[in-house]
């Protein structure tokens, strides 16, 4: 993953803000913000997930002019029946991971240089990391793999460090 | 907002209801904002048929995005300077969570004074959900 341009907007803030359920005022309004500590608008601290947006090849966002490997008329847009569906899913790696697209997500962490603002311009450099593997009694072989995330602000500043570990499971996790 | 050192001590803690009875419309919302539109999370025809779970369930970074907002309103705006999580069960649609921080240390750092927080956070059953910590700056009086 590489982003040439994740662009911090309020309007996209405030969406962010709404979907965590947070409607603290650092988030969305102006004149609060401005005579706060921070001294504007502010992103919360997992906005910078959101740079998924930006990044022209996630595979988890429909594109234009390719078949989705959601529902349509039949359970998985990318074949006719739910048989032939498993079959797609498991070619790129989706069976093994219960079908959850390339695995679960199973840690997250951010080291914050200092926190976004609307205005702000990134880029953003992936990197992987480790990798090792667990055995589970619930959900089998656990195979994890880590990556590093630096986001660089409009003057090439490091702003935030993410480290991602994603885990693709034999088994699928039963409620 | 910024927590005092004066003010605290070490076993303090700090809890929240992040989210109570979840909704599948707010998951659909993080989606939609997020970008992650993997349809495990809003899509239950191919997550019961195609991948055999038993109803969507939330993205862990919704959990992680809820649960920071229990931390902010603790720490206060803009002085995290590090949240990291691991995501120990799935969270379903109609759960109520309830996240805590703890004060495990209050130390020195270049630059200043900060906290660091033991973070969890819990469903209907007592169930772990998310695990983490969080590092903050406080001021030093």
């Amino acid at each position: 993953m590489a982003i040439d341009r994740f662009p911090v907007e309020g309007s996209h803030i405030l969406m962010f803000a709404r979907s965590i359920g947070d409607s603290n005022p650092i988030y969305q309004d102006e004149n609060y913000a401005q005579s706060s500590e921070c001294g504007s608008i502010i992103a919360p601290p997992t906005f910078v997930q959101s740079s998924a947006q930006f990044d022209p090849n996630y595979f988890l966002r429909p594109k234009d002019g390719q078949k989705w490997f959601g529902s349509g008329g039949t359970a998985s847009g990318t074949s006719n029946t739910s048989d032939e569906a498993k079959e797609t899913d498991s070619k790129a790696g989706e069976k093994k991971s219960g079908g959850s697209a390339g695995g679960l997500h199973a840690e997250q962490h951010y080291t914050y240089h200092r926190h976004l603002k609307p205005g702000d311009i990134l880029s953003a450099v992936n990197t992987p990391g480790d990798s090792w593997e667990k055995e589970s009694k619930r959900a089998g072989v656990l195979k994890f793999n880590e990556s590093i995330t630096e986001y660089r602000d409009q003057n090439g500043e490091l702003v935030i460090t993410a480290r991602s570990v994603g885990v693709v499971t034999e088994k699928v996790i039963e409620k | 907002m910024t927590l005092k050192k004066q003010e605290l001590a070490i076993g303090d803690s700090y809890s929240e209801l992040i989210v109570e009875d979840l909704t599948r419309t707010q998951i659909v919302q993080y989606a939609g904002a997020s970008g992650d539109y993997n349809p495990v999370h809003t899509d239950e025809k191919f997550v019961t048929e195609v991948a055999g779970y038993p109803t969507v369930f939330a993205h862990g970074m919704l959990t992680m995005g809820m649960t920071g907002r229990m931390v902010t309103n603790y720490v206060g705006d803009g002085q995290l300077t590090y949240y990291g999580v691991r995501f120990v069960n799935q969270v379903w649609p109609g759960d109520t969570l309830t996240a805590r921080a703890e004060i495990a240390a209050i130390r020195e750092e270049e630059g200043g004074t900060v906290v660091d927080l033991t973070i969890s956070t819990t469903n209907q059953d007592e169930k772990f959900v998310l695990t983490g910590n969080a590092t903050a700056r406080i001021s030093e009086n």
